[in-house]
């Protein structure tokens, strides 16, 4: 059970695409955390430099939210080995469809990208289904 | 060094976005997804605000800069068409998510809290991409679309 927090996370998707805009503003860049991170896993691009920045600004903020007094829940609901499976499709799935949330959800969209458009109503819908069939199906 | 700085201080304002929204919490991203349990609607407003903010933000900086601060100029619109590759990649990567509940977007921010799953679930990102490398290595290039 978590709580419907439509405040927080209209906030948090506000702080998420202004991201992106300062992103494309200040570096030219999509903001897909996946096409970051393809970029400093070896051989590595030649402009990691930046995307390691962003990566470990990425990781650090949860502490400075913290560090602030914030309240952070967080609960893996899944297995070890629904982790490692999900992981690698989804580090699959990222390579060929060019993509994650981040990037097709917030960027791609926002520039009306169409193949995004069918990126995103893709992996929603498969990720609907999964949900189903593994919680009310399989573990029904 | 100011290109690092400004992608580190971008790179705050992200992890910030993913641990306020929920997004952070891979219960919470589960329950959007669970129609037939106890749903919880807060991503639908994660990727609204977002949408609505890049959308507004993306025309300003388009029409105002003619290139970038610290880069020579913009991408390039997204070209190409809709193709099995595409799809087929995103249908993979959303059954790799309803699974973990885990996005690289929410697992990077979330690897700050020191939780050991979220590394096993990074790890097993990090293997997909490579995995992907590789077979992609193998297979004949896409027909022009």
């Amino acid at each position: 059970m978590t709580e419907f927090t439509p405040f927080q996370s209209l906030i948090g998707g506000v702080l998420i695409g202004l991201s992106a805009v300062l992103l494309m503003a200040l570096h030219g860049r999509v903001a897909g955390m996946t096409g970051i991170l393809t970029g400093i896993i070896p051989p590595a691009a030649s402009d990691w430099s930046w995307r390691a920045a962003f990566l470990a600004g990425a990781v650090i903020a949860p502490a400075l939210y913290l560090a602030a007094g914030g309240v952070i829940p967080f609960e893996v609901p899944v297995s070890t080995g629904a982790l490692i499976l999900g992981g690698l499709l989804v580090g699959i799935g990222v390579h060929f469809g060019n993509g994650c949330p981040s990037g097709h959800g917030i960027c791609g969209l926002a520039r009306l990208s169409r193949r995004s458009l069918a990126a995103v109503l893709t992996f929603m819908l498969a990720a609907f289904i999964t949900v189903f069939v593994v919680r009310h199906v399989i573990g029904g | 060094m100011k290109r690092i700085v400004s992608a580190l201080l971008i790179g705050i304002v992200f992890g910030l976005g993913i641990t306020v929204s929920g997004m952070i919490n891979p219960a919470k991203v589960l329950n959007f997804f669970d129609l037939a349990g106890n749903w919880d609607p807060s991503l639908a407003f994660v990727m609204g605000g977002g949408l609505v903010t890049a959308l507004i933000g993306y025309r300003l900086v388009f029409g105002r800069l003619k290139t970038p601060v610290f880069a020579p100029a913009f991408p390039p619109s997204p070209a190409g068409g809709i193709d099995a590759r595409l799809v087929g990649g995103a249908a993979v990567f959303g059954i790799g998510w309803g699974i973990a509940g885990f996005c690289p977007g929410g697992a990077i921010p979330a690897l700050g809290l020191l939780n050991a799953q979220t590394f096993i679930f990074v790890a097993a990102v990090i293997a997909g991409i490579v995995a992907g490398r590789a077979i992609k290595s193998r297979l004949p290039a896409p027909a022009p679309a």
